[in-house]
């Protein structure tokens, strides 16, 4: 009983960061056509930051808002700088992204060497909380919250705000919304932004479970493309039962097929592409 | 005309271990080589099909482990041969299957995924590929009574292997199915309607693609006599990628010009520099935006743009 319980409450909080990481990458695949594979490294880079931030006496919190925009501000340049130079040629920008997922491990690496660096639960999430009888680690709690909060908040963005209907009409048919006097670039450079920052900021609250290391960028991406590929690109509904179904077929495989983990993660994906290759939730491609 | 040049560079290439000075540079020589292989049979699919895998490494690192596992088992070098490469053309297949159920992006991601399942099982399946710590074998094959245990012996053989591979390349993309291929590439609606079956050539493609790749892997572990989860990393895939890219993608000699420069780049990098990734990285960021077109199209055009640039101040 008791594993099983503490199985469901670490797939929940998974699947909570896992949202986080994957609606940015999902938004900037519905918009951009394009799979960013700087992603993990964006969720990698953001938990280093706030390393060094917490280092230098931030409080956790507030290290992972910089952190994140720290990689939103580097999201940005990206975006502006390199992929905006290749517009329209989009194997180019998914071989630009990952070029650069290469020098942004190697750079982690030289700054913050190859040695694992634990981020410490903020005090006040430490423990236990007792909810019907049952305990639950506080701060896994907290994680799974703020994924709801995100989600809620990310929704209403997107489906009750005059940007939101811009980013609609610019993942429908980015020509027309050009036509009609969207300005679909600067669409683009916020998407990406706001796609880094939110896997910047997973990786920081992800820091006190898993911790920071080379090739956690390497981890992550994987997952990202099998939520996306289960859920459907550029649905926000997707994302969130995509995660979820992710986080638990990840902790639940490591537990029950521990050698055979990765093929459990994969084996969903590889059946939603033979049925439903758009994706759970995702529009057939027109 | 250009029977001179071929002529010359086969001689050059025969020869190679007779006027190199030092087997360091004989066995990079042999690494060019079988990373050329790889880098053709991936050019069959990112270059002819248009369809851009990152999951090859998989294919070329499940030759090798199962080349490994085959040797370790106990079976001659004829039989490993079999074995590895029939592991390969099924894996390739199963491959094929999924990933063809898209293409364009589509395909690049479904690749990325399967290539990491690969990864996956490498390092964390420890009974069958002992991890992170990978397979060592003993011994290099002896056919036709050449000892391929020097380097040189490696060398020729691999060079045979290599002009296999390139005289196989030469007959495929002057064949009809060349041909049908690049056309699905270009205009995949109109082959359909054409009544060509443009699943069943890019699928067929993708096997032509796969056991080269695994013939590439096989001589990989051959030469290492080792085999790890890093040989399937994303970070191979990628390199190999970059091979096809940077020589020039649907060229038959583009994919050797990149093995040349990239496996040259990597031994001078990692003796001089510790960041190899780094390299790689940036390599990949300047050639895709300054010279997408690959590196010898894309030398002649800086230096035409240069020329004219100068002739007009």
């Amino acid at each position: 009983m008791s594993l099983w319980f503490v199985l469901a409450v670490n797939s929940i909080t998974l699947g909570g960061l896992l949202f986080l990481l994957s609606s940015g990458f999902s938004l900037i695949f519905g918009l951009m056509k394009i799979p960013n594979l700087t992603h993990g490294s964006f969720f990698m880079l953001g938990a280093y930051l706030a390393t060094s931030l917490i280092a230098y006496g931030l409080d956790f919190w507030t290290a992972a808002l910089l952190g994140g925009l720290g990689v939103a501000l580097f999201g940005g340049l990206v975006e502006r700088f390199i992929l905006r130079r290749l517009a329209g040629a989009e194997l180019a920008q998914v071989l630009v992204t990952l070029g650069l997922s290469f020098m942004v491990a190697d750079v982690c690496l030289m700054v913050w060497t190859g040695d694992p660096i634990r981020i410490a639960t903020p005090a006040a999430l430490r423990g236990t909380a007792s909810v019907a009888g049952l305990g639950f680690p506080k701060y896994r709690l907290a994680i799974s919250l703020i994924a709801v909060v995100f989600a809620a908040g990310l929704w209403a963005l997107l489906d009750r705000t005059r940007l939101g209907a811009m980013i609609r009409a610019g993942v429908d048919d980015a020509a027309m919304a050009r036509v009609v006097g969207i300005r679909v670039s600067r669409l683009f450079t916020i998407v990406f932004c706001l796609g880094a920052w939110l896997a910047g900021f997973a990786g920081v609250i992800g820091g006190p479970i898993l911790s920071v290391y080379p090739g956690l960028d390497g981890e992550m991406l994987p997952l990202a493309l099998v939520v996306v590929i289960l859920g459907g690109s550029g649905s926000l509904l997707g994302s969130l039962v995509g995660s979820f179904v992710v986080g638990f077929l990840y902790n639940f495989g490591q537990a029950m097929f521990p050698e055979l983990a990765y093929v459990v993660l994969f084996l969903p994906m590889l059946i939603v592409l033979v049925l439903r290759p758009q994706g759970l939730f995702g529009r057939p491609a027109v | 005309m250009t029977r001179f040049p071929l002529a010359l560079a086969f001689v050059a290439l025969a020869t190679l271990p007779l006027w190199m000075p030092g087997t360091y540079y004989v066995n990079i020589a042999s690494q060019i080589l079988f990373y050329a292989i790889f880098a053709l049979g991936v050019n069959v699919l990112a270059g002819y099909a248009g369809l851009v895998s990152l999951g090859h490494a998989g294919l070329f690192g499940i030759a090798a482990y199962a080349g490994a596992k085959a040797i370790t088992a106990g079976y001659g070098h004829s039989v490993v041969a079999v074995i590895a490469l029939a592991t390969t053309l099924v894996t390739a297949a199963v491959f094929a299957a999924l990933a063809l159920r898209g293409t364009g992006l589509g395909f690049v991601m479904i690749t990325v995924a399967l290539g990491q399942i690969v990864w996956g099982v490498a390092y964390r399946w420890i009974s069958i590929t002992n991890g992170d710590n990978g397979i060592t074998i003993t011994g290099r094959p002896f056919p036709f009574g050449l000892s391929l245990a020097s380097p040189r012996g490696f060398y020729w053989a691999t060079l045979v292997v290599f002009l296999l591979a390139l005289a196989s390349m030469a007959v495929f993309v002057a064949s009809p199915f060349g041909a049908s291929l690049q056309g699905t590439r270009d205009q995949p609606r109109r082959m359909n309607a054409l009544g060509y079956h443009v699943w069943m050539i890019r699928f067929l493609a993708f096997l032509f693609s796969g056991f080269w790749s695994g013939v590439a892997g096989l001589l990989y572990l051959y030469y290492n006599q080792f085999v790890s989860p890093q040989m399937v990393a994303l970070t191979a895939s990628a390199e190999a990628l970059l091979m096809v890219i940077s020589g020039g993608t649907a060229t038959l000699l583009g994919p050797i010009v990149g093995a040349v420069l990239v496996v040259v780049m990597k031994n001078v990098a990692s003796a001089y520099i510790e960041r190899w990734n780094f390299v790689l990285g940036a390599i990949f960021v300047v050639i895709v935006v300054f010279m997408p077109d690959g590196l010898v199209p894309g030398t002649v055009r800086v230096a035409r743009w240069a020329r004219s640039a100068l002739g007009r101040a």
